[in-house]
C-alpha cells in the first residue's frame, strides 16, 4: 500500500504537469501565439481560455508534492500501511471483472451489444457467479430482449449492432 | 398563502396517475437499491439518469422524469434500513447509524420492531424536512435572486470549502479531487473565447467535452461496484424476520418509545442536510450520538434501543430532503445525489437556481408536492412489502452485479449514441475503484464536473467586471462574507493542527 501510495501521487503529479502544459496551448488557427500567453488576464477580454485549468492543475501538482510529503513522514493510514495495494483477490477480480468489461467493451464492436450482453452475462453468471445453466441462459436472454425491445423499439434509440446487423432487419421490418 | 395554495396545486398534479405511477415506481426501485449493500441512493439516480431521457420523450416536460428521480432518492433512504438491520450491512452509508441498534434487535428476534420503527421514524423525518423546506425554499429563492457573478462564485467557493474543512477526508486528496472535477468539466470549447482546451491526444471525442454523466456512472455504477466485490469477500448471515399483520400493529404501538430519537433526527437531519458535504450521512451519525448523549438510557444504545433505530433513520431522510434546498434555491448540491439531480435539470433544458421559482412554477411546486406524495408512498410501500424485499435482498451478487454493468454500459451509450463516452465512463470507472482504495474522495470530483461549468464563467465574468481584481469577492456586502467563511473553512484542518500542537506542547 505504501509503495502504491507514492507512485500513485507521482503519477497523478505528472499528469498535473502535463494538464498545466496542454492548458497553455495556444489555438491552433493562431501558431503565433506564444504557449501559456492564455492562463493570465488579458487585458479587455478577462481571464484568458487556459486560466481556470492551468491554475487548478497547478493546485493539483502542490496537493500531489503534500500528499508525498505525508507518505514521507508517514501521516496517513495508506502511508502507514504495510499491507497490500491488491491482494490476491483483488488482483484477480481486476482482471476478471475489469478484463471482462474491456471485453464487453471491444465485443461491442464486432456483434454489437446484442451479441455482447448474453456472452458478458453468460461469462459472468456461469465462469464467475457458478450459476446454473438454466438460470444464467434465462437472464441473459430475458435482458438482451427487454434491452431491444425497450431501447431499438420503443425508444427508437439504435444501439450498435456490429455484424449481427443484418440479423435485426426481419425483426424492424416486423416491429417498426 | 401563496405558498399553500402552489403547493396545494402541486400536490395535484403530483397526484396525477403518471406522476403516481412513477413515484411508486421510483420508490420501489430506490428501496431496492437502498436496500442492497454496495448501492445507495446516488447510484440509483446515477445508472438510472439516462432513461429518463424516455420518460420526458413521453411527457414532455422535466417535471416527471425528476419526480421519478427525486421518489428514487426517497425510496433509497427508507431502504437502506432493511439491509443494516436483517443482514447487519449498511445498504449504504447513511444507514450505517442504523446497524448500530438495529442489527441488535434483529438479533434478540425483534427485525419486525426495529424495521417498522425505521419506516415510521424515516416517514416522521421526510415529513418534518418537507414543510421545513416549503417554509424555506421560496424566502431562499428571493434572497438568492440579488445575487450577481461574484456571490455565485463565492457560493461555489463556499461547497468545495466544505468538502475541504468539513469533510473530513485526507485534505490534499480532497483538494485534488476537487481540481481534478473542475479541469475536466473544461474539457472541450471554452464558451467564452470558443478555442479548444485540453483535447488530449486531438481525439475528436474530447471536443463535447466530458460529459457529467460519464464520470458519474463510472464512479458510482463501475467503481463502486468493483469496490463492493472487492470488499464483501464473505457470506452474509441474513435474520429471520416474521412479518404479520399482529407484529407489525404491535410494532407501531412500539413507535412511541422512540419519540426523542425521531425529533432529535428529524430537526438535526434538515439543516445538516442543507450543508454541502454534509448530507445524510453525517447527520444520521450526529443525529445517533446527540440522542444517545441526551437520553436518560444511553446505556441501552448499541445493544437495541428503538431511539437508536429512529434517530438515524429520521435524520438521513430528514437531510436528503434538506440537501435539496440549496440545489433548488442556489443551484448548488449539497451531495453527490443532488448533483446528479441538478445534471439531470440542466439536461432537460432547466436552469437551477432563484429563478426556477418565478420562471418555472409549474415544475417546482409539483416535484415539492411530490416530495409529500412519494413520502408517503414510500412508507406504505414499505411497510406492505417488507417480506418482498427481504426475498430480493437474497439475490446474488453474481448476478446484480452483471445487471448493473450492462445497465452503466447502455444507458451511458443511450444517453448519447457515443461509444467514445462508454470507453470513458469504463476508464473513470476502474481509475475510481483503484483511486478509491488509497483513500481519494470522488464525491467532490463528481460535484465539481457539474460546478465547474457554472463557477468558471462566474469566477471569468466577476474579475472582467473588476479589471482583474480579486478583492471584488471580499468587498461586496454578501459576497465578502461568504469568500471569508469559505476560506476560514479551508483553513480550518490548519487551525486544527496548530490547537493539537499546542495542546501537545502544553
Amino acid at each position: 500500500m505504501r509503495i502504491a501510495e507514492i507512485v500513485t501521487a507521482i503519477f497523478l503529479g505528472i499528469l498535473s504537469i502535463y494538464l498545466m502544459w496542454k492548458s497553455g496551448e495556444p489555438p491552433s488557427w493562431n501558431p503565433d501565439v506564444p504557449r501559456f500567453a492564455n492562463i493570465g488576464f488579458i487585458e479587455g477580454e478577462g481571464p484568458g481560455s487556459g486560466f481556470w485549468p492551468f491554475w487548478l492543475s497547478a493546485i493539483m501538482l502542490l496537493t500531489c508534492i503534500w500528499t508525498a510529503v505525508n507518505w514521507y513522514r508517514r501521516l496517513t493510514p495508506a502511508s502507514q500501511s504495510s499491507g497490500q495495494f491488491l491482494d490476491g483477490y483483488g488482483k484477480r477480480m481486476m482482471l476478471v471483472v475489469g478484463g471482462a468489461l474491456f471485453g464487453f467493451l471491444a465485443l461491442i464492436h464486432f456483434v454489437g451489444f446484442y451479441g455482447a450482453i448474453p456472452v458478458f452475462m453468460i461469462y459472468y453468471m456461469r465462469y464467475l457467479g457458478s450459476h446454473g445453466w438454466l438460470l444464467t441462459l434465462t437472464v441473459s436472454a430475458s435482458l438482451t430482449v427487454i434491452c431491444f425491445f425497450f431501447f431499438d423499439i420503443a425508444m427508437r434509440i439504435v444501439l450498435p449492432k456490429g455484424y449481427l446487423e443484418p440479423l435485426f432487419i426481419p425483426l424492424y421490418e416486423m416491429f417498426l | 398563502m401563496d405558498v399553500l395554495i402552489a403547493l396545494w396545486q402541486g400536490i395535484l398534479i403530483a397526484l396525477e396517475p403518471i406522476n403516481l405511477g412513477l413515484a411508486v415506481i421510483g420508490v420501489v426501485v430506490g428501496l431496492f437499491v437502498g436496500a442492497m449493500p454496495g448501492l445507495g441512493s446516488v447510484n440509483g439516480v446515477a445508472i438510472l439518469l439516462p432513461f429518463t431521457f424516455v420518460i420526458q420523450s413521453f411527457t414532455g416536460g422535466a417535471t416527471s422524469p425528476m419526480i421519478f428521480l427525486a421518489s428514487i432518492y426517497y425510496g433509497a433512504m427508507y431502504g437502506g434500513a432493511i439491509s443494516s438491520i436483517t443482514l447487519g450491512i449498511p445498504g449504504a452509508s447513511t444507514a450505517v447509524a442504523t446497524t448500530f441498534d438495529g442489527r441488535p434487535l434483529a438479533l434478540a428476534g425483534r427485525a419486525h420492531v426495529a424495521l417498522v420503527v425505521a419506516a415510521l421514524a424515516s416517514f416522521a423525518g421526510a415529513t418534518v424536512s418537507n414543510l421545513l423546506f416549503t417554509g424555506f425554499a421560496p424566502l431562499l429563492a428571493d434572497v438568492a435572486l440579488s445575487f450577481g457573478n461574484p456571490e455565485i462564485f463565492a457560493l461555489m467557493l463556499l461547497a468545495f470549502a466544505t468538502f475541504v474543512g468539513l469533510g473530513g477526508d485526507d485534505i490534499p486528496k480532497t483538494l485534488f479531487s476537487i481540481c481534478f472535477g473542475l479541469v475536466m468539466a473544461t474539457v472541450g470549447f471554452d464558451i467564452i473565447s470558443g478555442e479548444p482546451r485540453l483535447v488530449f491526444f486531438d481525439i475528436t471525442g474530447f471536443t463535447h467535452g466530458i460529459r457529467f454523466l460519464v464520470l458519474a456512472i463510472g464512479v458510482y455504477g463501475i467503481g463502486e461496484m468493483m469496490w463492493t466485490i472487492n470488499t464483501s469477500r464473505t457470506g452474509t448471515n441474513m435474520s429471520k424476520v416474521e412479518v404479520t399483520f399482529a407484529n407489525v400493529f404491535d410494532a407501531i404501538k412500539q413507535f412511541k418509545q422512540a419519540w426523542r430519537g425521531t425529533a432529535i433526527g428529524s430537526a438535526l437531519g434538515f439543516f445538516v442536510g442543507i450543508l454541502p458535504a454534509a448530507g445524510a450521512t453525517p447527520g444520521s451519525l450526529m443525529a445517533y450520538g446527540i440522542s444517545k448523549m441526551t437520553s436518560r438510557r444511553s446505556a441501552e444504545f448499541g445493544k437495541g434501543a428503538l431511539d437508536g433505530v429512529a434517530a438515524p433513520e429520521a435524520a438521513n431522510n430528514s437531510a436528503s430532503t434538506g440537501a435539496m434546498l440549496p440545489m433548488m434555491t442556489l443551484g448548488i448540491p449539497g451531495s453527490p445525489t443532488t448533483a446528479v439531480l441538478l445534471a439531470g435539470m440542466v439536461i432537460w433544458g432547466l436552469q437551477p437556481g432563484p429563478l426556477l421559482f418565478t420562471d418555472q412554477p409549474e415544475f417546482v411546486w409539483p416535484l415539492i408536492g411530490s416530495f409529500y406524495i412519494s413520502n408517503f408512498v414510500a412508507v406504505t410501500v414499505n411497510l406492505l412489502f417488507i417480506p418482498v424485499f427481504l426475498w430480493m435482498l437474497r439475490m446474488p451478487f453474481t448476478i446484480l452485479a452483471p445487471l448493473i454493468f450492462v445497465l452503466s454500459l447502455v444507458g451511458t451509450y443511450a444517453a448519447y449514441m457515443d461509444m467514445f463516452d462508454v470507453w470513458l465512463m469504463v476508464f473513470f470507472g476502474v481509475g475510481a475503484f483503484l483511486l478509491r482504495i488509497l483513500d481519494y474522495p470522488l464525491a467532490p470530483a463528481v460535484l465539481a464536473i457539474v460546478l465547474g461549468p457554472i463557477a468558471e464563467p462566474k469566477l471569468r465574468q466577476s474579475l472582467l467586471l473588476s479589471d482583474g481584481d480579486f478583492s471584488i469577492f471580499f468587498t461586496r456586502p454578501i459576497a465578502g462574507p461568504i469568500t471569508v467563511i469559505a476560506i476560514l473553512l479551508i483553513l480550518l484542518p490548519l487551525f486544527k493542527l496548530i490547537r493539537d500542537k499546542l495542546r501537545k506542547t502544553a
